[in-house]
This record gives structure tokens, sequence and C-alpha cells, in this order.
């Protein structure tokens, strides 16, 4: 009973697998996209933001449908993908990586963006009268700055991914050792006779995850803050 | 070394309007709150693109809007010592300081990094991090990683207008020996006349965004026009003095400066030391024939260039010699004495006023 059944445990590594690879990956580019976003002004900026945080209020099921579009077998961008870089996205827990890490993605701009912002635009002009150019600045001083938005940006995506059910399920499906990870599990317990105990337990698990993920990224947040100087 | 501006810029209602030409020594920009200096020296860092106008910085062109040159800030080896230091807060002191040396074009040597860190006082400091140092120390390493970018001209923002007296007063030693030992011109923005009197050789005068005035720091604290800028009291008369002698037995000094000699209570200090001194606009006496028999041991021959009469007051500018100096008296002394521009009188400037006003310069 206290002993996770083998599914159990490939759910659960899957999920931190799918989650660590999708955030991991996301991560320049919402840092890159923050600073744009929080720094430099240029014409259709609104519109930019506004695309970066769609994730965050469409149905999931629809942002995998449209994941389907693009990255399909038969899709345009999958096609090209699979035909030339041996990638494909469909059916494999790459794709639920892929899902996770777009769902998720807005949360890290927010708050690499804010980290951004708080801080003093003075330093980049002093920097900049100490010789600093565009990329000095924003790699020794924007980045570390905002190391502790970075930090609690990309630990809250993680924790907030491996709930991601709609955008998974919809674009990869719902294969046993290779898409389904917790949620997905849970469903597919509920969907089998007899399956609540197992529900349970992997339900028990995942509001575990998700409290050990909100708990580190405020140690983290506190550690990062003092190591950058504030 | 030299820091040619001649710059038009308007935002909002705020039109700046700079021209002025200044050569080495320390520079003193001066002016009320809100008057264009800090707008000024963030268009020569090039932190601020003017509209109009050109910027010559040792000769170089750094800005010109006719032809369209803008030397961004980091080109421009100019150092900016900012008003609230700006420290980086994840670096300490030591990587704070190198910050500008490892990005400077020509890099000083270990011994002199050693000196500069010497000099303001910085050793026990370097493995700090900012949010640990005072407002004192951290305006000493802002100057340290400044001096250390090898710069060709620094800009001094109001570096002391943060600091509380007793922190000031631990600065102004470091930025007297800055100035005379580092051969850079210096730009220094300040609202506060005793600094600019106590270290500047020139001074700019901002008003309402315009430079109403420049020259050397004794032609502009003696310019009559300055109590329009200051709303106060014309500043008074200051000049650089050297001590020629001393007589312990009858209590006084006797200093050699341009316009002749000065006699002041007996000071502690060597023969042949450089001073500074001042002397209020109050303080000075005027009359037409040399007086005798009387206690001032300083009666000095001058003549008069030019008189403002306030409600009250009449203000009186002459030179004795090559100073200038400035007599504050009464219209009615004035009316009395009939003074016009252009006649000889006597300056009559008593000893012990002049005493408290003096700085060693320690040049």
């Amino acid at each position: 009973m206290d002993v996770l059944s083998p599914p159990e445990i490939e759910a659960l590594l899957l999920s931190l697998k799918v989650s660590a690879v999708g955030v991991g990956c996301a991560l320049p580019f919402a840092t890159l996209a923050a600073a744009a976003l929080a720094r430099s002004r240029f014409p259709g900026k609104s519109l930019i933001d506004a695309a970066l945080h769609m994730p965050l209020v469409l149905p999931p099921v629809v942002v995998g449908y449209l994941l389907l579009l693009v990255f399909g077998t038969r899709a345009p961008v999958g096609a090209w993908l699979l035909e030339h870089a041996g990638l494909r996205f469909v059916f494999s827990w790459t794709g639920a990586a892929l899902a996770s890490g777009l769902i998720t993605f807005p949360f890290q701009v927010r708050a690499i963006r804010l980290a951004i912002g708080a801080i003093d635009s003075g330093l980049g002009e002093a920097a900049e009268t100490l010789g600093a150019g565009r990329t000095d600045r924003l790699v020794n001083l924007i980045l570390p700055l905002a190391l502790p938005g970075i930090v609690t940006g990309a630990i809250t995506a993680f924790a907030a991914s491996l709930g991601e059910f709609g955008a998974i399920i919809t674009f990869v499906s719902n294969i046993p050792g290779e898409t389904r990870t917790l949620p997905l599990a849970i469903y597919s317990a509920l969907q089998a006779p007899g399956g609540e105990v197992e529900a349970a337990r992997l339900s028990v698990m995942s509001i575990a995850l998700a409290l050990a993920g909100i708990t580190l990224s405020e140690v983290v947040d506190r550690r990062a803050r003092h190591l950058v100087g504030q | 070394m030299s820091i040619d501006i001649e710059v038009r810029h308007a935002f909002g209602d705020f039109a700046l309007h700079a021209n002025f030409q200044v050569g080495a020594g320390l520079t003193a920009m001066f002016g009320p709150s809100g008057s264009g200096k800090t707008t000024t020296i963030n268009a020569i860092a090039g932190l601020l693109r003017p509209e109009y106008g050109r910027i010559v910085l040792n000769g170089r062109t750094v800005f010109d809007s006719n032809a369209g040159i803008f030397v961004p800030s980091r080109d421009r080896r100019v150092a900016y010592v900012f008003q609230e230091a700006r420290l980086f807060p994840h670096m300490t002191v030591e990587t704070n300081l190198r910050f500008g040396w490892r990005r400077a074009p020509s890099r000083l040597t270990e011994p002199e990094i050693h000196r500069i860190v010497e000099l303001l006082g910085l050793e026990s400091l370097l493995a700090r991090r900012p949010r640990n140092l005072s407002g004192g120390e951290r305006s000493r390493v802002a100057l340290g990683r400044a001096l250390l970018s090898s710069p060709e001209i620094l800009l001094l923002d109001e570096p002391l207008a943060a600091l509380d007296a007793a922190r000031k007063a631990e600065i102004l030693p470091y930025l007297e020996h800055l100035r005379d030992s580092v051969r850079l011109p210096i730009l220094y923005v300040s609202h506060s006349l005793e600094e600019v009197s106590r270290l500047a050789d020139q001074v700019v005068v901002m008003q309402r965004g315009r430079s109403v005035a420049s020259g050397t720091v004794f032609d502009v604290l003696t310019d009559l026009a300055l109590p329009d800028v200051t709303g106060a009291a014309p500043y008074g008369t200051v000049f650089d003095a050297e001590i020629r002698d001393h007589h312990a037995a009858d209590g006084i000094t006797i200093l050699d400066f341009a316009g002749g000699i000065l006699v002041v209570p007996l000071l502690s200090r060597p023969i042949g030391m450089r001073l500074r001194v001042r002397v209020a606009a109050e303080d000075v006496m005027l009359a037409i024939e040399e007086p005798v028999q009387i206690s001032a041991n300083n009666i000095l021959a001058g003549s008069i260039t030019d008189i403002r009469t306030t409600e009250r007051h009449a203000d009186v500018r002459l030179l004795c010699g090559q100073t200038p100096f400035v007599a504050r008296i009464t219209r009615a002394s004035r009316e009395r004495l009939s003074l016009a521009a252009g006649m000889r009188v006597f300056a009559i400037v008593k000893s012990v006023t002049v005493a408290p006003q003096i700085d060693p310069l320690g040049r």
C-alpha cells in the first residue's frame, strides 16, 4: 500500500522528466522575452506581450489542438522536423514536454520580467559609462540581479507544469510509459473499475509535489536574493 | 584637456541651453536644483542625446547633431560618479572597483590600482558587499571604480549631497587630494557654494537650463550677478594665497596673494604652504583716502569695476592687483562717498575676520 506500483513510479518519473525538460528548454526563451519586454521598446510590443500570455487564458485543449496543427507529422513544421532532424513530437514524451513548457511559459516570463523591471535602471547607466555594452550589461548585470526572479519563475512553472493535462492528452495522447504523466495516470485510474485507491495515492503525491515546489521556490528566492546583495 | 559644449535640448516645459568651455583642473557646475546641471553632465556622459549642438571632449568630437555624430557612453572614456553611488549590489567592493578597469582600452597597472585604493582608504573594504557599507564608504568606492576605468574626464554629480556633515568632512580631503594628484579634468556638480569655493578652479553657473556664467572661481564668485542665481548675499572674495612668514610675537601670519599681502591671525602651518582664503563681503570696508591710525591690518588699494544696488545694500566689486574683492556696504555709504565704477578706493579687511575662512588646500 505504502509502496508505489511500477506504473505509478513510471508516471511520477515521467512527469518529473517532462516538466524538467519542458521548463528547462523554455527558460532561456522566457528570459530573453522577459528582458526584451522589460527593457526595450519596439513596434508590436504589446501584441507580442499579449501573444506570450495566451497560454494562460486559452483552454489547454485548444493549445494541444494548435500544437497538433503545427507539429503533427503531416503538418508543415512537424513534417520538416521529422524529415530533417528526426524529431517527432506526436505520441512522444518530448511532445508532452513541449506542451508543458508552452503552457507554463507565461509564468516564467511574468516572474522574470517583474524581477528585471525592479532593477534600478541607474545601475545600467553606471555600467554603460564604465564601458559595458548591451550584451555585457545583460549578462553581467541584468541576469545576475534578476536571478531570484528567474529561479522562482522556473520553479513555479515546474510545479504548475506537473499538473498539465488538457494540452498533453490532446497533443500526444495518453500512452503509458511515454506520455502518461501523473494527471493522466490519475484520470486513467478513475476511468478503470476499482482504480479509486490508485487515483487517491497519485493525487496525494501530486499535492505533496506541488507543496514542495512552492516551498522550494520561497526558500530559493530568499537565498538568491541574499546572494545578489538584496 | 578640455570640455567644449554647446547643446540645446527640450523636454516638457524645460529647455536646456548649455554653452561653455572649460580646461584642466576642477570645474564646478553650480546652480539651484532644476537648473539643468545633471542634464548637462548626462549629455557629456552620453546618457542623454541632446536635440542640437556639439560636445568636444579633449579635442574629440563625441556629439555633433549636424554631422550625425553620437559616440555611445561606453566609448567616451568618461567616468561618472552618481549622486547615489550606484554600486552593483551583487558584486563585492573589489569586483565593483574592477568593473570599469576590466573594460578599459588601456588598463592601470596593479601598483597604480593599489595607489588609488590606498588614496581612497578602501583596503579594508575590498571583500565587502555594497549593502554593508556606510554612505561615505559607498561614495569612496564609486569614486575608486570611476578612477580605475582610466577615464579621460571625471564627472561628479553632487557626490556629497547624500551625506551628512561628518561624512562630507570624511570625503572632502579625498576629493582635494584627487584634484591635485590625478591629472584629469573634473566636472563637479554642486549646489553648495561652500564646496565650490573650497574645491573649484573654474565655475560654470547654471540657471533655469542655461549656463549664465563661467570663468575662474575667483571671478565667478565675485560676480555681482551671482546673487540673482543664489537668491542670497554675495558670496564674498575667494583667492589662493601662500604663507610668507609668521610673526609669533605679534600673533600674526603674513600671506602672499596676487593682490598683495594679507595679515591674518597666527596660523600653525608651515611657511610656503598654499591656502585658499575667503573674505565675506560684509567684512570689507571701503575708504576713499588711505586710512591712518586704524586697527585693521589690511588696507588694499584697488579700483571699482562694478556696483550693484539692492533695496538696502550696495555691492561693490573692486580689483586689488589681479584679485577681485567684493564689499557690501549700505546705500547711504555709497551716496556719501559718491562711489562709482573706475574710482580708486582702499579696501579695509580686519585680520580677525579672515582667519576662520582659511582651508588648507594641500597643493
